[in-house]
């Protein structure tokens, strides 16, 4: 299986920090088994990282490997959609942007 | 009692002076404008002045162009960013759109990285003026309007926590209607300024209007601006010069001494003079003598020639005696000569005022105003006119424009209807239709300050200048161009002017 690496950006210790933390923690253990590296960066404490991936948005995750590189945007709730992003779920095809 | 709003200048030059002193300090102003209206140019202006007249640091959120592009582009305008980047004085926050593919929604989320991507770079340069550029760029990348315009609000908020000076730049869709697009006015509502870009008649004028200003005063209405390569936003202010001149009584002399003591001595020193007339009665002429006149008296003179050549003015004056050339290698004289179509009337009056501030001199002759009137639309013109007579008499020196009507006989021109107000003195020169024969005559119908003659006198013109003779005592209607010429005392004066014994009678 791929390795993957996974950084999740986040804004303090917000309730919704929290949340995607858990999350992805709880996606990457049912699905990646171990084969996995999540970071997690508080852009209060390193506003230099996120000047240096661009990122707008917390939270944030940043998929480096394996590739392409993707970014996936929110709190993470929207289990299927996380799992989209992260190429997880190769037998739907659809654009991963959400117009809403 | 709360304190009042402090201004900051922009140091975008004639912005603070429409802005009656600057941006509001420590406040979030929204510029928006349709595509092209120059916001981008504006706002990274209000950065580089800082920097280079203030000392000032700034931060450029850019939400559309890459940090590279900007940083070209405005090399462009005389800004080199690259350098002030590398100085600490400026610094980007790239948020420009990334290639690949589209980021994922997975639920809700805010823009505290971008947030915290903004305090630092404002703390790591220590920046006090802000630009995000802009709204319609940010939305664009970001799914979910609400979420994006709440999150701006925020951000709005604490860069006012901050205390620092932010423009935020908008889309409109138009020249009227809403504000912004998005309805982006509702959270940064407190002040708001408009750039057009209006087609009028063919050409392109650009202004700027300061909608509002929460707490604080500023000028109402449009004022035009322009972009000028290696400088950039220049603003025209309409009323820069308020009427508050001191009014001097020292006369300056015309060049032509019949003409002075029509003028009850000669023009005031700080006036504007208006000789209207149609082609061919001696406007040119007039304006040599007034150009002769001052180099005489050991003055600097500028004539500005919008009509003829170089070649056409130095040979017009020669048949009248007077050297220009000679004038101009002793320092006395400067002869600018510019075809009106080679720029547009802002960017003509900013040349113009440019080259008064750099020669200095003691009188200006403009020949003729008129000229420009074809370049542009009406309101352009007329502000321009306001524009160079009111830098003129700020300057304390004599102006004299000279302007064509469009009839041979009577008539006024668009010149004389729309600069006739702001003028001292006007001049006007007719023809006169005297059985067949083409005399020509001249009256002094304002002088603003004095007495003066109130006649209207024959005139002619020789290899030595001009000649003013005697009233016309036997014609009434010169001024209108329908002549009468009915006057039973002077019928044997009358007689007299013809040698033909068969003559009409009257």
């Amino acid at each position: 299986m791929n390795r993957y690496v996974l950084k999740l950006y986040v804004t303090g210790q917000t309730a919704r920090s929290q949340r995607a933390i858990e999350q992805l923690k709880a996606i990457c253990e049912s699905e990646l088994n171990q084969h996995y590296e999540m970071v997690v960066i508080d852009v209060l404490e390193r506003p230099q990282l996120a000047e240096d991936e661009r990122i707008l948005a917390t939270p944030t995750v940043v998929k480096e490997l394996p590739p392409p590189i993707r970014r996936i945007i929110g709190d993470l709730s929207d289990i299927e959609r996380v799992l989209l992003g992260l190429d997880l779920l190769t037998h739907t095809r659809v654009g991963g942007h959400d117009p809403a | 009692m709360t304190l009042a709003i402090e201004k900051m200048r922009s140091e975008i030059p004639g912005f603070d002076h429409v802005a009656h002193g600057g941006l509001p300090r420590g406040r979030t102003t929204l510029i928006s404008g349709t595509a092209g209206s120059a916001k981008t140019v504006f706002a990274a202006q209000f950065l580089s002045a800082g920097i280079d007249l203030a000392d000032e640091h700034g931060v450029f959120v850019t939400f559309e162009e890459a940090p590279g592009d900007l940083r070209q582009n405005m090399l462009g305008l005389g800004w080199d960013i690259r350098k002030w980047e590398s100085e600490g004085r400026w610094a980007f926050v790239d948020a420009s759109p990334q290639p690949g593919e589209p980021p994922v929604l997975t639920g809700g989320y805010d823009l505290g990285a971008l947030l915290a991507r903004i305090e630092h770079a404002i703390h790591r340069i220590g920046a006090t003026r802000i630009v995000l550029d802009s709204v319609g760029g940010m939305l664009a990348q970001l799914p979910d309007t609400a979420t994006v315009r709440h999150e701006l609000f925020r951000i709005a908020l604490a860069l006012k926590g901050m205390g620092v000076t932010s423009l935020i730049t908008a889309e409109r869709l138009g020249e009227d209607g809403p504000i912004a697009r998005f309805g982006v006015e509702e959270f940064v509502a407190d002040n708001v300024i408009i750039l057009r870009n209006h087609l009028e008649q063919e050409s392109r004028r650009r202004t700027v209007e300061i909608l509002k200003f929460r707490g604080t005063d500023h000028q109402k209405g449009e004022c035009p601006f322009t972009i000028i390569p290696g400088e950039g936003i220049v603003v025209i202010p309409l009323s820069a010069i308020e009427l508050k001149q001191r009014s001097s009584d020292r006369r300056v002399t015309s060049g032509n001494n019949d003409l002075d003591a029509m003028c009850g001595g000669g023009f005031f020193r700080d006036s504007i003079i208006l000789v209207s007339g149609p082609t061919g009665t001696g406007k040119t002429l007039i304006t040599t003598g007034f150009i002769a006149g001052g180099a005489d008296r050991g003055e600097r003179c500028l004539l500005l020639a919008f009509e003829e050549s170089r070649e056409q003015l130095v040979r017009n004056a020669s048949g009248w005696g007077i050297d220009y050339e000679r004038m101009e290698a002793e320092g006395k004289l400067k002869v600018v000569c510019a075809y009106p179509e080679a720029a547009s009337l802002e960017d003509h009056l900013i040349w113009i005022k440019k080259l008064i501030d750099e020669h200095r001199p003691d009188r200006v002759a403009v020949d003729s105003l008129s000229a420009l009137e074809r370049v542009a639309s009406l309101k352009s013109f007329r502000e321009f006119a306001i524009g160079l007579t009111s830098f003129i008499k700020h300057r304390e020196i004599p102006g004299l424009f000279t302007a064509t009507t469009s009839t041979l006989l009577g008539g006024s021109s668009i010149t004389e209807t729309h600069i006739s107000t702001t003028t001292d003195s006007i001049i006007l020169l007719r023809y006169v239709e005297m059985y067949g024969e083409m005399r020509r005559g001249l009256a002094v119908l304002k002088m603003r300050g004095s007495h003066h003659d109130k006649e209207i006198r024959e005139f002619t013109i020789d290899g030595r200048g001009m000649h003013i003779g005697q009233a016309f005592r036997n014609i009434f209607g010169i001024l209108s161009g329908n002549f009468t010429r009915v006057s039973p005392g002077e019928l044997e004066r009358l007689d007299e002017l013809f040698r033909d014994d068969d003559g009409p009678g009257i």
